[in-house]
């Protein structure tokens, strides 16, 4: 045991339930997960389904009910606020739906966010970032304002931001949601580029059908329970 | 997150929305300004006041004839023709009197050569120069000796050469008081303008005697410059001539005095006590326009934090601290805050010299007035920033992320 690699997230009977008045929503029930250093999976699953819960989960915005939750063989409920936050700015990237760019600040300054918080100088940051800006394709975009790029720019400066820290997981939540199909392609692309040349541990959660099946696994949910675990047609040829 | 990045990160914020930014600062802005204003007008009016009363002489105690009642009729104060040289005389022995100097006062109309004037004439000692801090700009004093003698001996005020000699020098030459011919010795340095509105330099100063002698022709005097020695004597000095005059003058129980002794600390202190209220009223508005101001303030860091809660909800979700929010928006409202503090001094020193010169008084404001007023200003930042900063850092970033 000890000498197989800790997983990068590893869930043990993870619940999280909801209170809404007298009444209870279970949102995650029971869900034993383990997502290893490498790996691509999309969760799918319809709307309701809990797979937000588990992205939140797992991105250390929000403390299960009850279960386990391991990040890179650390039990998360051991650590406070602060712990949690620091943990966010180096381990983790969150790539979200509609990007969340801060608005009228340049490409450059929103990749720059994460490794502000996590105190990295600021001639650092600057390297970095405009690395992180060329990988995903933009580097000649670092001057730019958000609000002049197009969606599929802005979701791939948002990847930038996700990576730049070189965190052990990158969160996507939708990332294709607010784009079209052609830009929906070409942020996939960088995300599959990502995990491919780079190593990078990705968990995409999407409810397109076309978008999961990029991803090497795909975990799909209902009702807050895993319905089914498999691997993809791409990831089986590969 | 070092201190400059969050200074310029709370630049860029508030510059994003200059209007709004500015608007928020007014109160702020007209708060400093009023303080600074205030400390200025305060300052400035205490330092103008004192030069006026220093101007009139140094310590000085005026004691005038008081009223006298004839057949039921009452004249007023300085009506009675009760002091003389001789109770000039008894007060200079006094402890704590430095000098005293009668003074024999009438208008009347003078004359020299083909120019004629009407001004005052005041019959006085030799102690007038020490007593009202008087020098003179060219001649001399007259002294001892000529009062003695009641010479005919006399020093112009500047408006009275300006008008009797306008091309030639006074001195030497003659002019007529009543037809009587008195020989000029000197001339007064120029005073200006009395706290009373008075041209000060529109007289002519000759020997008591000879001015009771020659022109009025009585033994009495219209008043007695005293003197005293030191500032903290003042009303001592004061009660000591009430005392001596009354014992004099043979004024006995509840009898009415004869005369009235009044110094120029009064007049000083009612001159204050008008500033006073000036600088109360203007703290007033300056402490109401500082907490609307900080109202303001957290007005709109209320409305900021509401109208970004995605990006908090963002910034939480890249690593950001409870902390580090609360730094932002707090420092966010600092700015804001010490933004306006630093115009409301700019508009506040501008003020200052406006008043300054409507009140004709230096424009001082201290430097620790200037330093105070602006770490007012970032206190009320921190203090009405506080609170919405606290919210701010308090949002869950799953519900900020949501936000629309």
């Amino acid at each position: 045991m000890t000498d197989a690699p800790v997983p990068v997230v590893r869930l043990e009977g993870l619940r999280k339930v909801y209170r809404m008045g007298d009444q209870e929503a279970v949102a995650l029930d029971d869900v034993d997960m383990t997502l290893e250093h490498g790996e691509f999976v999309a969760i799918m699953g319809p709307s309701g389904s809990g797979k937000s819960t588990l992205m939140h989960m797992i991105g250390l915005l929000d403390r299960p009910t009850a279960g386990r939750y391991l990040f890179e063989g650390q039990d998360v409920a051991a650590l406070d606020a602060d712990q949690l936050a620091d943990l966010r700015s180096r381990r983790l990237g969150f790539v979200f739906q509609s990007y969340n760019l801060l608005s009228r600040t340049s490409a450059l300054e929103n990749v720059e966010l994460p490794m502000v918080y996590a105190g990295i100088p600021e001639r650092e940051r600057r390297e970095r970032a405009l690395a992180a800006l060329e990988v995903v394709g933009v580097g000649d975009m670092a001057q730019h304002v958000s609000n002049q790029m197009s969606g599929g720019q802005q979701q791939r400066v948002a990847i930038a931001r996700a990576l730049v820290n070189d965190p052990g997981l990158i969160l996507a939540d939708e990332p294709t949601g607010a784009l079209d199909t052609k830009s929906s392609l070409d942020v996939m692309r960088v995300l599959e580029r990502l995990n491919v040349e780079h190593g990078l541990t990705i968990l995409l959660v999407t409810h397109e059908a076309d978008i999961g099946r990029r991803a090497k696994r795909i975990v799909t949910f209902r009702d807050g329970k895993i319905v089914s675990d498999t691997p993809t047609a791409e990831a089986a040829i590969a | 997150m070092t201190l400059g990045t969050l200074l310029r990160i709370a630049w860029e914020a508030l510059v994003r929305n200059r209007v709004r930014s500015l608007l928020t600062m007014l109160g702020v802005i007209i708060g400093v300004a009023a303080v600074v204003i205030t400390i200025s007008i305060g300052v400035g009016a205490r330092e103008s006041i004192a030069a006026q009363i220093n101007g009139l002489g140094s310590n000085l105690v005026v004691v005038i004839p008081g009223n006298v009642t004839l057949n039921g009729v009452r004249t007023g104060t300085g009506a009675a023709s009760t002091l003389t040289p001789g109770d000039g005389l008894a007060i200079a022995k006094l402890p704590h009197v430095a000098s005293v100097s009668p003074a024999v006062g009438l208008r009347t109309q003078v004359i020299a050569g083909e120019n004629n004037w009407f001004t005052q004439v005041a019959g006085v000692a030799p102690t007038f120069t020490y007593i009202r801090e008087w020098a003179l700009s060219s001649g001399a004093f007259f002294s001892q000796t000529n009062v003695s003698e009641s010479a005919k001996v006399c020093v112009l005020g500047q408006t009275v050469v300006d008008n009797l000699f306008p091309k030639v020098s006074p001195l030497g030459k003659t002019v007529l008081i009543r037809n009587v011919p008195f020989t000029v010795i000197g001339v007064l340095s120029v005073r200006g303008q009395s706290a009373g509105g008075q041209d000060q330099d529109d007289t002519i100063v000759i020997p008591y005697t000879s001015a009771m002698e020659r022109l009025t022709g009585n033994t009495f005097v219209s008043a007695l410059m005293v003197s005293a020695d030191d500032a903290p004597y003042i009303t001592a000095v004061e009660n000591e001539i009430t005392g001596l005059l009354e014992q004099r003058h043979r004024i006995v129980g509840n009898q009415e005095d004869d005369f009235s002794v009044r110094s120029l600390q009064d007049i000083a202190n009612a001159a204050s006590a008008t500033a006073a209220v000036m600088e109360y009223l203007l703290a007033g508005v300056a402490a109401v326009s500082l907490i609307v101001g900080g109202i303001g303030i957290m007005n709109i860091m209320l409305v900021s934090v509401t109208e970004r809660t995605r990006e908090i909800g963002l910034r939480i979700a890249v690593g950001a601290r409870a902390s580090a929010i609360l730094e932002q928006f707090l420092i966010e409202a600092v700015v804001l805050s010490s933004v306006g503090g630093a115009l409301g001094i700019v508009i506040g020193l501008i003020g200052s010299g406006a008043v300054a010169v409507l009140g004709q008084w230096p424009m001082v404001v201290p430097p620790l007035a200037i330093v105070l007023a602006f770490a007012f200003s970032v206190l009320i930042g921190v203090f009405f920033g506080y609170y919405p900063a606290s919210k701010a850092a308090r949002l869950n970033p799953i519900d900020a992320l949501r936000f629309e």
